[in-house]
């Protein structure tokens, strides 16, 4: 293909390869642009650099060793993506949830939502110039991140949410710390909306990029924030409640123009929505009872439980070698993740080993609009596509 | 309150397409299945019929069960925006013969193809772009099919002589450890010890033993 340039040379497209090592790309995306003078004609993503097989993988494990792997996709939402997993495990078992477990899985699915907001609003701004918010942001997300491991032991690959509930109790204390938390986080996001909402030229680099219309967001499968933005007000914490969302009262916002400023805005107002979750949960709140099934043939029996009964014992061995059984069926289960739907399509085959584990993950949908937002815009307005795109490439590539 | 809905939808469906072959509910959710040639049909008519409205194609997967006449199944989960409700539909394929690209009529379908292409080898007629998406440059085979093995074929390292990366075959230090801790005696699905053929055999009362 060639182009007429102005002085009536024949020049041909400039082929750009953007990444898969650059710090915008956001993680190892391939990035190959054809571009007319700075203008792009054409964006063809190349993924795959980061596929893992997660998939087969689990395939191989037990439910309960497929737990871990849902950690590593999304690797800034672990929790959200346990959560999908052990949803659709338990539907299939026909498990139950005690209620303070599902006040905890909440809780802390909602700290998963801050926690990537809060990097990924920043990492955007940063792309576009402004580094003052990110060093900020880091902040918060260490305190946060220090709740996760007071829960789970670990920062950020907890294996925290598991078929039948969570895998312990929150220790003593940490629903006040996590409260104090909440009290000072409203001053840090006006801080935060402080240096961004009327930045000129933050805003000079995200109004009217990628703007994406509802009838498309559609066409092209958005969820989450993308598609929110493009003002549709489609929440599946609202429209197929989970665990305790239908208890709990929240708003769901909207962005009017569908561009990377209103996603940003439409991921701020997020934020200030989930510390109010966040606060439901912890006054409403069962403060004692079980966190996770009673039924031992799903949930491990408690330890002390397990030096004095045989038959706890027993249940232990059983679930930490062979495992479960799940009865034969399938189920696509999703939750509102971070970024949009994620999904698990699981098929059992009555085995204690998944037959198939399909994961739809958001990402890998908005990325593949990436052509459709960056035609006709310059080079530098991809960075801030990527970025308001919030892609991670540990659940586009699996 | 959603099952009888969804026992509508199935009605609804069954009745007013040829080309759709049967539908049932599997733990409240709706799942139909259709002709393979008339896919393209059935997902248009799902998406603009005023009682569907299923304007997203959230997934679409491709799954493997070699033990069937036509191994490949494509799964298509829908979503309705407009009724809050979830569809899937089936059709099965074989190595062979390809399925009809829905990617004109939901564009979010290109990649996930793509993607059933590239991990289970389902071959999709008019797809705009049917390259491989995940795998490496060059990959061959079908990774997501059964007949697969975990650990793949090659393995890469950089080779210091070459100056470059190569491929090899994969060379395991030990075997793949399968641990087969399914029991004898509880949920066993597929292996039959001898005696128990005697727990399905009528016992002359009309009861089978326990």
């Amino acid at each position: 293909m060639t182009v007429e340039g102005d002085s009536g040379a024949k020049i041909r497209p400039y082929t750009v390869n953007f990444g898969p090592q650059h710090p915008a790309a956001h993680g190892v995306l391939r990035l190959v642009l054809e571009m007319d003078g700075e203008v792009v004609e054409r964006a063809d993503p190349h993924i795959g650099l980061l596929h893992r097989g997660t998939e087969k993988l689990i395939e191989y494990k037990t439910y309960l060793q497929a737990v871990p792997y849902f950690d590593r996709l999304d690797y800034m939402a672990p929790m959200c993506q346990e959560h999908a997993y052990a949803l659709a495990v338990e539907k299939l078992l026909g498990v139950t949830v005690p209620l303070r477990g599902q006040y905890i899985r909440v809780l802390y699915a909602e700290i998963t939502r801050i926690l990537n907001h809060l990097l990924n609003v920043t990492t955007f701004a940063l792309d576009v110039g402004a580094t003052t918010p990110s060093l900020w942001a880091f902040e918060q997300r260490e305190l946060l991140f220090e709740f996760y491991e007071r829960a789970s032991g670990a920062r950020m690959h907890c294996a925290y949410f598991r078929p039948g509930g969570v895998a312990q109790d929150l220790p003593a204390g940490l629903a006040d710390d996590i409260w104090a938390w909440t009290e000072q986080f409203p001053k840090f996001m006006e801080e935060l909306a402080g240096l961004l909402d009327e930045n000129r030229i933050f805003k000079q680099r995200t109004v009217d990029i990628g703007v994406v219309n509802r009838d498309d967001a559609l066409a092209w499968g958005f969820t989450g924030p993308m598609l929110r933005a493009s003002g549709v007000p489609w929440d599946l914490r609202k429209a197929q409640p989970y665990d305790v969302y239908d208890k709990v009262d929240f708003d769901v916002p909207t962005g009017t123009t569908g561009d990377c400023f209103a996603r940003y805005l439409v991921r701020m107002e997020e934020m200030r929505q989930s510390i109010r979750i966040m606060r439901q949960c912890l006054t409403d709140m069962p403060k004692v009872g079980p966190v996770k099934s009673t039924d031992h043939k799903v949930s491990p029996p408690p330890r002390a439980e397990m030096k004095r009964s045989m038959e706890a014992l027993i249940h232990h061995f059983k679930l930490y070698t062979e495992g479960y059984h799940v009865p034969a069926g399938e189920t696509y289960s999703a939750v509102e993740s971070v970024k949009g739907e994620f999904a698990v399509y699981l098929v059992s085959d009555g085995t204690n080993k998944p037959y198939r584990c399909h994961i739809r993950s958001p990402g890998y949908v908005h990325l593949q609009a990436l052509e459709l937002m960056s035609k006709g815009h310059m080079l530098a307005d991809v960075v801030s596509i990527i970025g308001a795109t919030d892609i991670v490439f540990g659940e586009i590539d699996r | 309150m959603a099952l009888p809905t969804l026992r509508d939808l199935g009605e609804y469906l069954g009745q007013l397409d040829p080309d759709v072959a049967g539908y049932e509910v599997i733990n409240g959710e709706l799942v139909v299945r259709a002709r393979r040639g008339a896919i393209t049909r059935v997902l248009s008519f799902l998406r603009d019929d005023a009682n569907c409205q299923f304007a997203q194609l959230v997934d679409l997967c491709g799954v493997d069960y070699p033990e069937r006449e036509e191994r490949l199944e494509v799964v298509y989960n829908l979503l309705s925006l407009k009724h809050n409700q979830r569809i899937r539909v089936k059709v099965t394929t074989d190595e062979d013969t390809p399925v009809p690209s829905v990617s004109g009529i939901f564009p979010s379908a290109t990649w996930f193809e793509r993607e059933a292409w590239d991990l289970c080898g389902i071959f999709f007629s008019d797809h705009p772009d049917l390259r491989r998406i995940l795998t490496d440059y060059g990959f061959d085979g079908h990774p997501l099919r059964k007949d697969f093995p975990l650990t793949g074929y090659t393995e890469v390292r950089y080779d210091e002589v070459q100056k470059r990366v190569i491929y090899e075959p994969v060379k395991l230090q030990q075997d793949f450890r399968v641990f087969d801790f399914l029991s004898p005696w509880e949920g066993m699905t597929t292996v039959q010890l001898p005696g128990d053929e005697k727990a399905d055999q009528d016992d002359g009362e009309g009861r089978a033993a326990q």
